[in-house]
This record gives structure tokens, sequence and C-alpha cells, in this order.
């Protein structure tokens, strides 16, 4: 019988061989959409699915949160896709042998994030987040205009020094745990390295972890480390950008604090805390101060996934329940809001012809409904009430300000100043002069909709079973 | 067992002469052969690990390393730009002597930091693990300071022997090495198959600098 860890995992892979074969656009951009309600449910039951330990596999309250939202965003991305991906076709940026390729990689990138989300192994979950990240370079070459090969291998080159580095930080956890647990596999399973870790060298232990945050925190898109997000997410194909930053960032985010657990573990080694703070803040403000100079319309929303990172690091770097459940809520939260953004990018770059701000202007004349949904997603990513985002930030900053008064400041600043560069950017793009071109858009809104109403939902109104579960999560976390 | 381990030592040391020959080399050509001097070395300090350790699935690593880094990659990567005829020269954004007394600093460092650090592991697996580390750090060195596509591959994968290297290093570290030869493979098929040919395609160059210009926010 397979259960329900193993079918987040199989399923992608086993579509990903499927849709390789399948002949047509048209079934491939069906089976995806398939594939991905098949792993959703899978997610949906390994949410509800009882909690166990393996060698290979763990599913906690931890993972199990990142398993469900890496599903559902997985599912409306495939749905965005299929509706968008058409479009991409008619105007020659992409051949049909092209886009079996496309769907093929999209269900293989999903099951390497899986993969990294529940193994049990950190040389496992290294090999699936390295897949995914390969994988989604490819994807952002796919276009192969100068400008996609130029951000596909500044993504290659930063995100293979990341790996290495990673790696090599692998390999000190585990000559850590090593005299403690013994070779072989023992030395290299989460639960195991995490409750040895208090027997374990705290010295090698520190050293690992700076590798491993240097390594990881690439791939989280922290702020000196960040130089290929924002090319990978402008260049390359929208339901990619979307997956990008609503959950490849995640999980690399998850690898990161995994690691953390092991060091929180470990009273003797280096509290993982303070540096992802400061990391954090830096991510946080100097995105913030990025967004103004942003003609790009998905370059700029890049920076703002590095700003709202940046805040998540924050959070988990205060540590504590409370501030790890708003780190969590909020991951959740940006996940369903920034994917949302950028399927409305993709529409809004549809009907304008564009992704450069100066040629998008006064949707609200030329195309009424995309500008009201397009708002209303802007207005959620900055923050404001009643969206779940608003409700994440403000329990961020309160629980900071209890604790640490002067320090809520840098946080609530680097805010309000991406809040501004957001309404600046809002006002053009929607009650602006209509210049340009205007061309009708096919994709389906539905999932911009689905995302902003859970966002809404949640900011309205958290029921207590996804209370607890956030709670839980947050335990675990420490 | 000490006899076992000078070898590897030794081995290793080449290793990182070898890491600082990739960096004041002046042609791509001897870049190419200092790098694939230092992937045999490394096959054969995994071949050696392999025997003196008594772990046989070592000398698959050896192998592949011997093969892909050593012979097949150098070979493929001289052809291309001989075939491309142009950059033939390394193109440098800091100078030989400057990279050098920074990879000194680097080298210090490392050593440093494992020898002070882990009082935990035997003396000689941890010299290994500083002259890996070394490797390591020499290999972004070089990614950093070279501009050229080609130059940066060869940091890149310079980078990856020293990951090996500490791999194999790491006792009963199950699979690892295999996966990360396996990596190491695809990624330079991948950079093969997609960039230096592509690059080629667009830009009739392999210098990154030309790739700048087409930055999406300079417009």
């Amino acid at each position: 019988m397979i259960e329900a860890y193993q079918a987040v995992v199989l399923l992608p892979y086993a579509a990903a061989l499927v849709l390789a074969a399948l002949p047509g656009y048209r079934a491939g951009a069906v089976g995806n959409v398939l594939a991905a309600a098949a792993t959703f449910a899978a997610g949906l039951w390994l949410l509800f699915d009882r909690r166990t330990i393996g060698n290979y596999a763990i599913v906690d309250e931890f993972n199990v949160v990142f398993v469900a939202i890496n599903t559902l965003v997985g599912f409306t991305t495939a749905l965005f896709s299929a509706s968008y991906i058409g479009h991409e076709i008619e105007t020659g940026r992409l051949s049909p042998g092209f886009l079996r390729f496309y769907h093929a990689m999209f269900q293989a990138m999903m099951g390497s994030m899986n993969l990294a989300l529940v193994a049990n192994n950190i040389g496992l979950m290294w090999v699936g987040l390295e897949l995914a990240t390969l994988i989604t370079v490819v994807m952002v070459g796919l276009y192969r205009t100068p400008q996609a090969i130029e951000a596909a291998w500044k993504y290659f080159i930063l995100a293979s020094v990341g790996i290495s580095l990673a790696f090599f930080g692998t390999i000190l956890v585990y000559l850590a745990g090593q005299p403690v647990l013994g070779e072989g596999l023992p030395s290299m399973t989460w639960s195991l390295l995490q409750a040895a870790a208090v027997r374990m060298d705290p010295a090698l232990l520190d050293l690992a972890f700076i590798f491993l945050l240097i390594g990881y925190g690439t791939k989280v898109g922290l702020a000196p480390l960040h130089a290929w997000l924002p090319d990978a997410h402008a260049e390359g194909p929208t339901p990619i950008s979307a997956v990008l930053s609503g959950l490849l960032l995640n999980v690399a985010l998850y690898a990161l604090l995994r690691f953390k657990m092991v060091m929180a573990a470990q009273p003797a080694a280096l509290d993982p805390g303070p540096i992802m703070v400061v990391m954090g803040l830096v991510s946080l403000i100097f995105a913030a101060f990025m967004l103004y100079q942003r003609r790009d319309i998905k370059r700029f929303f890049a920076y703002s996934s590095i700003e709202h990172m940046g805040l998540m690091v924050f959070a988990f770097g205060m540590g504590g329940p409370l501030a790890n459940f708003a780190g969590l809520l909020h991951m959740a939260m940006h996940s369903l809001t920034k994917s949302s953004i950028f399927f409305a990018v993709g529409h809004v770059a549809q009907a304008k012809g564009t992704q450069r701000f100066a040629d998008i202007r006064g949707l609200s004349v030329t195309h009424p409904r995309l500008s009201v949904v397009f708002a209303l997603a802007v207005l959620a990513i900055a923050g404001l009430p009643p969206f779940g985002v608003f409700t994440s930030e403000f329990l961020i900053l309160t629980t900071t300000f209890a604790r640490a008064p002067w320090l809520a400041l840098l946080p609530a600043f680097g805010l309000l100043v991406g809040f501004g560069a957001l309404l600046l950017r809002l006002q053009d793009t929607i009650f602006g002069e209509p210049i340009g071109p205007a061309h009708r858009v096919d994709a389906s809104s539905v999932p911009i909709v689905l995302h902003l109403l859970l966002v809404l939902g949640a900011g309205l109104y958290l029921p207590p079973v996804l209370v607890s579960w956030f709670q839980r999560a947050a335990e675990l976390l420490g | 067992m000490r006899f076992a381990y000078e070898i590897s030592h030794l081995l290793a040391g080449v290793m990182l002469v070898t890491s600082f020959a990739l960096l004041y080399q002046q042609r791509i050509a001897s870049v190419l052969m200092a790098f694939a001097a230092q992937s045999i070395t490394l096959s054969l300090a995994v071949a050696w690990a392999a025997w003196s350790e008594h772990r046989p699935d070592l000398f698959i690593t050896a192998a592949i390393a011997f093969t892909l880094k050593g012979v097949v990659i150098p070979v493929a990567l001289h052809r291309t730009v001989t075939r491309l005829g142009v950059h033939r020269e390394v193109e440098k954004v800091v100078g030989v002597g400057m990279a050098l007394i920074v990879g000194l600093a680097l080298s210090g460092l490392s050593q440093a930091l494992v020898v002070k650090l882990a009082k935990a592991m035997p003396g000689l697996a941890r010299e290994e693990l500083a002259l890996a580390m070394a490797i390591v750090l020499l290999g972004f060195l070089m990614m950093i300071v070279r501009r050229n596509a080609v130059t940066q591959i060869v940091g890149f994968m310079s980078m990856e022997n020293g990951l090996i290297l500490a791999a194999t290093g790491a006792r009963g570290m199950p699979l690892v090495v295999e996966v990360s030869v396996a990596f190491s493979v695809l990624i330079a098929l991948f950079v093969f198959a997609v960039f230096v040919f592509r690059i080629r395609e667009r830009f009739d160059t392999i210098d990154i600098e030309a790739l700048d210009r087409m930055r999406g926010d300079r417009q």
C-alpha cells in the first residue's frame, strides 16, 4: 500500500514521464492540471494522515504545512498555465515541442520540491532541492532570448555556488554527527541528528551552519546573495515566476529552518537567531528601497518577494512560538498572494504585450475587470487589511514590539517603504493615461480569485483547526 | 594507517597546488590542462581511499572523476574554445598577484578554522578537511575573479573537486560521493547543451560581459 508521503513525490514524477511522451500541447496542459490536482489531493491526504518518522521520510506537523501549500499552489499554477500558455504558442514565443518539455519539467520540479520537503535525510533533501533548482534554471532560459539566457546563466552560476556550499555544509553536519551516531545513514537522518545534537561538537556545527546559511540562503534570496532572483523571475515564463516566488523560496527556507532546529538542540553552538534577524532585516530594507527603481513589472514583484522572504527570515530568527507562528502564517499568505500577483501580471503582460511599467498604464480604462483583480492582489501584498498578509505582518511586528521595541521599528520602516513603492506603481498602472496596444486576455482569472479569496478568508477568520496546526508547527520550530 | 593518511594527504596537497595553478594561468588551454591535472589527482586520491579503507564503491567515483573530469570535459571544452576561435586569453577581473594573495589568505583561513574548530576529529582527517575546504574556496575565488564563461565553469568544477575530496574524507557517508559526481556530470552536460553553444549563437562570444549588457533593467 502506498503512503501519502510517497504519493506526493511519486505522482508528479510519474506524471513527468507520461507528459514527456504525450504528443499535443493541449493534451499536455490537461494532463498537467490533472496530475497537479491528484498531487494536491495527496497533499491534503498527507495533512490528515498519521505522522511518521522513517529512515528516509519524515511527516511531522512542520512539513505537512509546507507540502499542503506546495501542492495547492502547484495545482492552481497548472490551471493558470493551461489557460496562459496557449497564448505563447500563438505569439510564436514557444513551439509545441518546447511546451511538452515544459509540462514534463513542471511535474518533475513539483516532485523534487516535495521530495525535499518529506525527506528525513539531509542528503536526499539536498538532492531534491538541487534538482528543483536546476529544472527552474532550464525553465528560465526557455524563451531563448538574449535576456532569458543572461538570466538563466546568472541563476545557474549563483545557484551552483549555492549548491556546492550547501553540500559542503551537509558534509560538515555528517562529520559532526558521525562520532555520536556512527558511520552511515543514521548520521544523515534529520530526526536522529536533532535528537543527538547535544552530544555533537558545537564548533563543527557552527562551521556547518555558516556554509548552509550561505548555500541555502542564496536560494532563499537573502540580500547579498539575491542577484539571480530578479532576472530569473523577469525572463522565465510567468507560471514559473509564480512557482519560484511562491514555492521554491519556501522550500529553501524550510531546509534552513530544519538546520536551525538541529542548531537549537545544541546550546553550546552558535545561536542562528541573531544572524537570521540581521540577514532578514538587510534583505527586507534593501529590497524595499530597490522597488522604487524597477522598470520591469516582474522584476518589481521579484524584489517584493525578497522583501517578504526577509521578513519571514526575520520572524523565524526572532523565534518563540508567536514569532514562528507569524512567520509560518506569513509564508502561507505570501505564497498565495505572490503567486496570484504573478498570474495577474501574466494577464497584464498579455494585455499590453510588454512587461515595462512605462508602457502599462490606465488598465482601469482598457481592462476594467483585470484592473480590479490586479489592484486587489497588490493591495493584499502591500499588507492592507482585511487580507491575511496584514494579519501575519501585524503579528510579526507586535510580537517583536513586545520583546524588543526598538528592533520592531526596522521591519516596520522597511514595510512602509515597500508599501509606498507598491502604491506608487499601482497608481500609474491602474489610473494613468492609457497608452499602447490593448489586447484581449484569454487566460483564466479563476486561480487569482481563488488565491485572493483564501487570503481574504484567512484575514477575516482563521479557522481554529488551521490555527492549531500552525501552532504545533511553530512549537516544533522552538 | 599512518602511511595511508600520508599518501592521501600528499594527494590532497597536490590538488591544492593545482588550484593555485588554475589562478595564475594566462591562456584558457593551460587553465584546462591544470584542471585536468587536478581531476586526475582527485581520482587518484579517491582510488587510494577506496583501496586503503576497503571501500570498493569509491572506485566507481574515482573512475568517473578520471574519465569525465580528467579527460572528456577538458578535451571537449578545449575543442569548443578552439572552434570558436575567440578569447584564447584568460580575461581577468583582478590581476594574478592579487588573486594569489587572496588565495593564500583563503587557504590560511580554512586551515586555521578547521584546525581550531574540529577538536572532535582525528588529526589527519582534520587536515584533509582543511585542504578540501581550501580547494572549495579557491574554486569560488576563481569564479569571482575570472569572467569568461569557460573559466567560470572550470572554477565551479574545481569547487566540485574539493567537495568530492571532502566527501571521501568523511568516512562512511552513504552514497554522497556518487550523488555529487552524478550532479557534476549533469551540470557539465547541462552547460554544454544549453549555454556554451547558445551563448555563442546569440553573442558571438563567450565573454560574460556581453551577457551583462542584456540585463532587462538597462534598457
